[in-house]
C-alpha cells in the first residue's frame, strides 16, 4: 500500500484513475490544481479545465470515493512556466504545447515535489499511457491500449525519477469502458466531454487571446522570394501549415493554394509557399529529456510531432544537447517550438524541442 | 483524535438549541396564519423574539429575522443607505472601516455601483479603527453621509472595534450606525440598549456562530430606523423583509443566544485562558501572532497567526490530516486562499497574509486541545516548511 495524491480535475478520466487505486487498497488523498488566476465559473463546452464547476465536480469524486480532497494554487507557477512561456514562444515565432510545458513543470514537478515533501509516495493521474518495469526495476513509459485516447506523447516530457513516482491506472482501458466504469461508480462526471483545448483559453480564439498580451505587430506576408503579398496584424496569429486567414491580395501563379511556411517574427514576416514547401525531411531538436536511460548515438525509432499526430518512422542521432531526426517519409507542416516525442515500438524514449528542420527534395512529396 | 479550532466559521450546536429545534420542528402552523395552528407558531416566534431582544437589550420590536448575517448587513447597508438618499438626495456618502466582512464591503461596493460615494477609513496595524482617524474624517466632510457601518469583532484577528465611542461619535454628528456583530456576541459589553448605545442604529448577529442553526440572524434596527426592504413579498419581519418566518430555527436561535449571554462572563475567562495559552506557545515556535495586544481590544475566541516562510494552504492540510480544524480566515475562491484584505489593510504583505492560519475557540474546546495543538505543530511546521 502507498500514499499516494490522486490529481483531480473534475473530469472522467482522473476520477477513475482515483477510484481504482482507492479500490487497489492505497492510500489516496485528492488534490485539485487551481491554474487560472480568475476562473471561470462554469466550463464552456469541451474549453477549460480549471473553472470553479470543475474544482467542485472533483471535489464530489474525492466525497462519493471517500477521501480527502484538497486545493492546492498553482496559478502564480502556471501563470509563469506555462502561460507566460506560451505568450513567448508565440511572439518569438515559435508553437509552443502548453499540456506538455504544464506536465513537464507543474504538475510531474512542482505538484509531484509537494507531494513527495509532504510525505506522499507518488502521484496518480488519469492519463491515458502505461508504465511498466524493466529487467532492471526500472519504469519505462509506453503507448495507452486505447490508440486514439494516447497521451503519451504529452509525457514525453517526464524524467525516469518522475515516472518512478507516477501512476496512470487508465493505460490499458479504453476510454469508453472508462466513462462505463464511472457511471457505475455512481460518479456524476461520467457523461462530462472531455476537454482537448487550451485550458487558459476559454473561448478557443488562440490569436484573439494573444494579441491582448502582444498587441498590434504589423508587417509583410512575403513569398519565398520575398515578395510581397499582403499584411498582417502580428506573426504570432499564424503558425506553419495555416492556410485559411491569410487575406492574400494574390493568387499564386499556380492557381495553387499557399501556406504558412515560415515564420520571421523579428522581421514580422509571414512567409508563405505552396503546400510543396511545407514538407520537412529533418528535424533538428534541442534540450532532450530521457524518459528512459539517454540513448545517445544513431539508432532507429519513430518520431511523433504533435498530439494525436501519426508516428513517423526515423533515424535518429542523439547527443546530450541535441537530436537529430532524419524521417523516413516527410511530413508536413512541422513548426519550431513544438515538441518532438521519440519511440521505439510503443514505449516512449524522450522528448526535445523543434528547433529548426529541412525541407524535404521536392521530388519526395 | 479531532479537534476543532474554527469556531469563527461555525460553531457546534448547543446540545439546549437543539433540542429547541425539535419541540418547534414538530408545530404545524405558518406563524402569519389566524387559526390556532398559527397562533401557536405565532406564539413561538415572538417568545423567542423577546427573548433575543432582552439578551441583548433590546425591544422586541427591533428584532428583523433574516436567513443569517449576510443578509442582515446587506438589508443594513443598501436598505438604510437608499431609504436615506430617498429622503434627501444629498446623503449619498457611506464610510465603512477597512476590515469589514465581505457581507458589508460588497454590499458597499453595490452602493459605489448605484452612484454612493464610499469611503474606506484605515485601520491601525492592529487592525482597529482609530477614533481620531474617523472624527478626523468626520470633521473634514460631515456632510451627506448618510451610514457609517463598523464591524464590532474582526472576523480574522478579533479586533474589537470601541463601537461604543463610535456610536457616540457619529450619533454627535446624526449619523446611522451599523454594526456586524457576529463575532461580538461572546462579549460581557456587548448590548443594543438604546439607552446606552443611542447612536447604534443596526446590529447584525447569526445564530450559527453562538451554537445555534445555520440559516438564521437577525438585523436588529431601531424602530424609527431609515430602512427599505431589499426583498418584496409578503413583509412578515416589519414590512423590512419578507418570507414566511422559520419557527423551529427561531426558536433555536433564541434557546442559544440565551445560554450564551448567561455564561459569557465564565466563558470569556476560561476562552481567554485558552488564547493566551496558545498565544504564548505559538510565539515560542516562531509565529507572530497579530492584532491588538490589549485584552480590552482583543476577541477571546479568535487568534490569527502568521507563519513565517510557511504556506497557510500547506499547513491546513497538515493540520486536517492531524485531524485539526483551522482555517485561512479569508475569503476562498475555489478554495483557493486569497491573501485576506484585512491583513494587507492592517500593512502586512501578500506574502505574510499567505502564510496566516486562524485559530478559533469555541465552546467545546478544552485546554487538551490546545496543549495537544502544540504538541504537534513543530512536526507540521517542520514539514510545511519544507514545501
Amino acid at each position: 500500500m502507498a500514499r499516494l495524491i490522486a490529481a483531480l480535475s473534475g473530469g472522467v478520466d482522473s476520477a477513475v484513475a482515483a477510484a481504482r487505486m482507492v479500490d487497489a487498497g492505497h492510500e489516496v488523498t485528492a488534490v485539485h490544481l487551481a491554474l487560472a488566476r480568475n476562473p471561470l465559473l462554469h466550463r464552456a463546452g469541451s474549453r477549460g479545465c480549471c473553472s470553479l464547476e470543475d474544482a467542485h465536480d472533483a471535489k464530489r469524486v474525492a466525497d462519493k470515493l471517500g477521501i480527502p480532497f484538497y486545493i492546492w494554487d498553482f496559478s502564480e507557477q502556471f501563470q509563469h512556466a506555462v502561460v507566460d512561456d506560451f505568450v513567448a514562444e508565440y511572439a518569438a515565432g515559435r508553437t509552443p504545447n502548453p499540456c506538455l510545458r504544464c506536465n513537464e513543470r507543474i504538475k510531474f514537478a512542482a505538484m509531484l515535489e509537494r507531494a513527495v515533501a509532504l510525505g506522499f509516495d507518488g502521484l496518480i493521474t488519469g492519463h491515458y499511457a502505461q508504465l511498466e518495469q524493466d529487467l532492471d526495476g526500472s519504469v519505462a513509459l509506453y503507448r495507452a491500449t486505447d490508440g486514439i485516447k494516447d497521451q503519451s506523447y504529452v509525457l514525453g516530457v517526464m524524467t525516469t525519477a518522475q515516472l518512478q513516482r507516477s501512476y496512470f491506472p487508465l493505460g490499458g482501458s479504453h476510454k469508453p469502458e472508462v466513462r462505463a466504469e464511472a457511471a457505475r461508480r455512481g460518479l456524476l462526471v461520467a457523461d462530462k466531454p472531455d476537454s482537448y483545448d487550451i485550458c487558459f483559453i476559454s473561448d478557443g480564439d488562440t490569436a484573439g487571446w494573444l494579441a491582448g498580451f502582444l498587441g498590434s505587430r504589423p508587417g509583410d506576408i512575403v513569398d519565398e522570394t520575398g515578395q510581397v503579398l499582403g499584411h498582417h496584424d502580428g506573426s504570432y496569429r499564424f503558425t506553419i501549415g495555416q492556410r485559411k486567414g491569410l487575406a492574400l491580395n494574390r493568387p499564386a501563379p499556380d492557381g495553387q493554394p499557399r501556406y504558412v511556411v515560415g515564420i520571421d517574427a523579428a522581421a514580422r514576416k509571414v512567409i508563405v509557399a505552396g503546400r510543396e514547401h511545407l514538407a520537412v525531411q529533418t528535424l533538428y531538436c534541442g534540450e532532450p529529456i530521457w524518459c528512459s536511460p539517454a540513448q545517445y548515438g544513431s539508432w532507429e525509432g519513430a518520431v511523433q510531432v504533435r498530439a494525436h499526430a501519426p508516428e513517423i518512422p526515423a533515424t535518429l542521432t542523439a547527443t546530450p544537447d541535441a537530436v537529430v531526426v532524419e524521417l523516413h517519409s516527410p511530413v508536413l507542416g512541422v513548426a519550431p517550438g513544438q515538441s518532438a516525442v521519440f519511440y521505439q515500438g510503443r514505449r516512449v524514449i524522450g522528448s526535445a524541442t523543434i528547433i529548426g528542420t529541412t525541407p524535404a527534395k521536392p521530388a519526395s512529396v | 483524535m479531532r479537534i476543532y479550532l474554527d469556531h469563527a466559521a461555525t460553531t457546534p450546536l448547543l446540545p439546549g438549541a437543539g433540542e429547541a429545534w425539535q419541540v418547534a420542528a414538530r408545530t404545524v402552523g405558518n406563524a402569519s396564519a389566524t387559526h390556532s395552528w398559527g397562533r401557536e407558531a405565532r406564539r413561538i416566534t415572538e417568545e423567542s423574539r423577546e427573548r433575543i431582544a432582552a439578551a441583548l437589550g433590546a425591544h422586541s420590536g427591533e428584532v428583523v429575522f433574516t436567513s443569517g448575517a449576510t443578509e442582515a448587513d446587506n438589508l443594513a447597508v443598501l436598505g438604510m443607505a437608499e431609504a436615506r438618499r430617498q429622503a434627501d438626495p444629498q446623503l449619498n456618502r457611506v464610510l465603512i472601516s477597512a476590515v469589514e466582512h465581505p457581507a458589508v464591503r460588497l454590499g458597499a461596493a453595490e452602493l459605489a455601483a448605484r452612484g454612493f460615494e464610499v469611503t474606506e477609513l484605515p485601520v491601525d496595524s492592529q487592525g482597529l479603527l482609530r477614533l481620531g482617524v474617523l472624527s478626523d474624517a468626520l470633521r473634514r466632510n460631515p456632510k451627506g453621509i448618510a451610514l457609517l457601518s463598523c464591524l464590532w469583532v474582526n472576523n480574522e484577528m478579533g479586533a474589537i472595534a470601541p463601537i461604543p465611542e463610535i456610536a457616540a461619535l457619529a450619533d454627535s454628528y446624526g449619523i446611522p450606525l451599523h454594526s456586524d456583530a457576529v463575532q461580538a456576541v461572546g462579549l460581557p459589553s456587548i448590548t443594543f440598549a438604546a439607552a446606552t448605545l443611542p447612536g447604534l442604529s443596526g446590529l447584525s448577529i447569526s445564530a450559527h456562530k453562538i451554537g445555534g442553526p445555520m440559516g438564521i440572524g437577525a438585523l436588529l434596527i431601531r424602530r424609527d430606523a431609515p430602512i427599505v426592504p431589499l426583498t418584496y413579498g409578503g413583509g412578515q419581519e416589519r414590512r423590512i423583509r419578507s418570507g414566511t418566518v422559520p419557527v423551529a430555527l427561531i426558536a433555536a436561535f433564541a434557546a442559544a443566544l440565551d445560554e450564551v449571554v448567561l455564561k459569557r462572563e465564565l466563558q470569556y475567562e476560561s476562552l481567554r485562558q485558552l488564547r493566551n495559552t496558545l498565544s504564548d506557545g505559538l510565539t515560542a515556535l516562531g509565529a507572530n501572532v497579530i492584532g491588538p495586544a490589549h485584552p480590552n481590544h482583543q476577541a477571546p475566541h479568535i487568534l490569527y497567526a502568521i507563519f513565517p516562510g510557511v504556506s497557510a494552504e500547506t499547513l491546513l492540510m497538515l493540520l486536517d490530516q492531524a485531524g485539526i480544524a483551522a482555517s485561512a480566515g479569508s475569503a476562498c475562491s475555489a478554495g483557493v486562499i486569497q491573501p485576506s484584505e484585512t491583513l494587507l489593510a492592517m500593512g502586512y504583505t501578500p506574502q505574510d497574509a499567505l502564510s496566516g492560519v486562524r485559530f478559533s475557540l469555541g465552546w467545546t474546546n478544552t485546554p487538551t486541545d490546545i496543549t495537544t495543538l502544540l504538541q504537534l505543530l513543530p512536526d507540521l511546521l517542520t514539514r510545511a516548511s519544507s514545501v
